[in-house]
């Protein structure tokens, strides 16, 4: 007897929400404690009480949050797309770069040579800005270029790298080669970005004081809400049909072939998301550091995002940003308590997620979850 | 205008509108290929043939894999390939796929398609689908994330992310889960299926791309006789609607499916016929026992 066709045959699953209820609560969670909660620790409970959240916690999560969106950028190329980029802190370094030249023109004429010209182009005896400053004084300029600087350079290298279909540790080599490459480059003072002291001593951000406690507190909310809204975008694009391509390229990329998908778009599109990402991430770290420099480049800083997000659980966006405040977290402990440990322990972390966790902490918080020993 | 040439011209009309409407043409049924305008990305089956290999060679490193190899396959035919180990069957799958490129050769897909002068992707969309040998099916997504992801749609990258499954899509996917006996796993991961049901899923995956032409490296391997019998259903039931070309080393089920049956051995034709005629044949008697 053949089957009814027009009865539904198959209970097929339905479309999963961006969000499931829990997830949506302790989104909105993490949204008060960054805009509404931290300020008030920060800006309304006096210094003397226990409540009160420092500065210095101000000024420390903020950066791990922009930490936090590197690793976000990098769980969708390496953890969903199966490509491991070992040059993402070229792309945070960019973006950085483009934010500070903004800060540089920011300073006018109160920096210590009272000049026009940033302070290290009148040491250079340069007598006009470089070419390459032609929009830094433009806060919209900037804003745009924050997110096309990166974007570009990384669609350029995607463009070339995946039609001519490098792939795994090769592709990982190429992208250190290339951050390595650039972070010469800007090592020298040819280049027009300050050499090896970079940019610093930034002074105000469109006219208002960057060093006040409401400016900071403005940034950390700003970086959070960008994390936040990062995070969205990320769980968007991997809850699309373009996030299960991505993970199909990943597990079996001929096949992929063969069902019709050239994988070279999906691989530059996601690519180059995440890069501009990483260029956000970087614009949102220089004003709250207060300074850039070209060692943002070096190799060491982009393998320190891979592992990053494989301590927090790869191909589940929430993993990496747990991995870099664990990371980051234990960090800035560590190097104040036992200063020539990090190194080591960064290693053996490293060493022991590969060996026993293979699915990170968040790997380990769902066996848990489930009952398994 | 004279009345003779107004005539003329009617009756032409008439002659011409008969002619696209019945169908039969003084050429028997059959249109030449001149007087037609090509469309581009219309498989042209009116020579009666789907696919055309002519003196295909391919060498690695010195190696003929493929050696001056020519076959043709007609519309809704289903052919199986035998041979021995290393006579060219998976290379020239390659070759048609567009994974290898041939050293010398044609390759058409239908009378107009010029196989060689594209990827691997576009010759999946202009309706060749492929098996692989090993099964390879996306483990870490489910069997129904499988079949959407191979589901003939827009594969650009766009409207993946703007992608929603509409309801004759959910039910041509439904439909499938039931050929391929895969209806009580939608919801598994495809990594957690046995060998024989990946097998399955595998040949979902083709099926729900709606190819014109079906290569199937292999197919049973590593299925019980239920499933394969099964397989061989399925097959037979493929026919006439698709083409099928099936490598395969399991003599029952040759026999099972088989109308022609080619031999390949050393990269170029040994034998073609029945099953029956070529297991006869002095030499494919040869390779395959080496005397």
């Amino acid at each position: 007897m053949k089957a009814d066709v027009s009865k539904p045959l198959v209970q097929l699953p339905q479309r999963r929400p961006l969000l499931t209820r829990s997830g949506w609560s302790g989104f909105l969670v993490a949204a008060l404690m960054v805009c509404v909660l931290a300020p008030m620790l920060n800006l309304l409970v006096p210094p003397g009480s226990p409540l009160h959240m420092s500065d210095y916690a101000v000024a420390l999560l903020g950066k791990i949050m922009c930490y936090a969106i590197l690793a976000l950028a990098m769980d969708l190329i390496w953890g969903y797309t199966g490509i491991l980029s070992l040059g993402h802190g070229l792309f945070f370094a960019l973006g950085g770069y483009v934010m500070g030249m903004y800060l540089m023109r920011q300073i006018g004429r109160d920096g210590n040579y009272k000049s026009e010209l940033p302070d290290f182009m009148v040491f250079l005896d340069w007598k006009a800005l470089p070419w390459q400053w032609a929009l830094s004084d433009s806060f919209f300029a900037t804003m745009l270029l924050v997110v096309l600087v990166p974007g570009l350079v990384a669609f350029v290298f995607g463009y070339f790298a995946f039609r001519s279909r490098i792939k795994g540790v090769y592709f990982s080599i190429i992208t250190q080669a290339m951050t390595f490459a650039a972070m010469l480059l800007f090592f020298r003072n040819e280049t027009g970005f300050g050499g090896n002291n970079g940019f610093t001593d930034f002074k105000r951000i469109l006219g208002i004081a960057i060093a006040t406690p409401g400016m900071r507190m403005f940034l950390f909310v700003l970086t959070g809400c960008t994390l936040l809204g990062f995070f969205l975008l990320a769980r968007w694009l991997v809850q699309a049909k373009f996030g299960r391509v991505l993970q199909a390229i990943r597990d079996g990329e001929s096949r992929v072939m063969f069902c019709g998908y050239s994988p070279m778009g999906y691989k530059l599109a996601i690519w180059t998301i995440s890069a501009m990402m990483c260029g956000v991430a970087g614009a949102l770290y220089v004003p709250q550091v207060g300074i850039i420099n070209p060692s943002e480049m070096s190799p060491a800083n982009s393998i320190e995002i891979a592992i990053w997000a494989a301590v927090g659980g790869r191909a589940s966006l929430i993993g990496p940003i747990i991995g870099a405040f664990v990371v980051n977290g234990a960090k800035s402990w560590l190097t104040v308590a036992y200063p020539e440990f990090w190194l080591y322990f960064l290693g053996a972390l490293f060493i022991a997620v590969t060996l026993f966790l293979p699915n990170g902490i968040v790997g380990l918080a769902r066996r848990w979850k489930r009952g398994d020993p | 205008m004279t009345p003779d040439l107004l005539e003329e011209g009617t009756q032409r009309r008439e002659r011409l509108q008969q002619a696209a409407t019945s169908g039969r043409t003084e050429s028997g049924g059959r249109q030449a290929g001149f007087s037609r305008i090509a469309t581009p990305g219309e498989v042209d089956i009116t020579h009666g043939r789907i696919l055309y290999l002519e003196d295909v060679s391919v060498s690695f490193d010195g190696f003929k894999a493929i050696n001056n190899l020519s076959l043709d396959i007609a519309p809704g035919e289903l052919r199986c390939i035998i041979g021995p180990n290393g006579a060219g069957k998976t290379t020239m799958m390659d070759i048609i796929t567009g994974k290898t490129r041939p050293d010398a050769g044609t390759v058409f897909f239908g009378s107009t398609i010029d196989l060689l002068r594209y990827n691997e992707p576009q010759i999946a969309q202009l309706g060749i689908g492929r098996k692989f040998q090993k099964p390879t099916v996306f483990e870490q997504l489910t069997v129904f994330e499988n079949l959407e992801l191979a589901l003939k749609t827009d594969k650009r990258v766009k409207p993946s992310m703007l992608f929603r499954l509409d309801s004759a899509q959910a039910d041509q996917i439904a439909v499938l889960l039931h050929t391929i006996h895969l209806a009580d796993d939608v919801g598994r991961l495809a990594g957690s299926l046995s060998h024989g049901q990946k097998q399955w899923l595998e040949i979902g995956m083709l099926l729900v791309q709606d190819p014109k032409l079906l290569l199937l490296d292999e197919p049973v391997a590593g299925m019980t006789d239920e499933e394969t019998e099964r397989t061989a259903e399925l097959f037979l039931s493929l026919k006439g609607k698709h083409s099928l070309m099936v490598v395969e080393h399991d003599m029952s089920f040759i026999r099972t499916i088989s109308e022609i049956v080619t031999v390949l051995c050393d990269g170029s034709v040994l034998a073609q016929g029945t099953l029956d005629q070529v297991q006869a044949d002095e030499r494919v008697i040869e390779v395959y026992l080496g005397r």
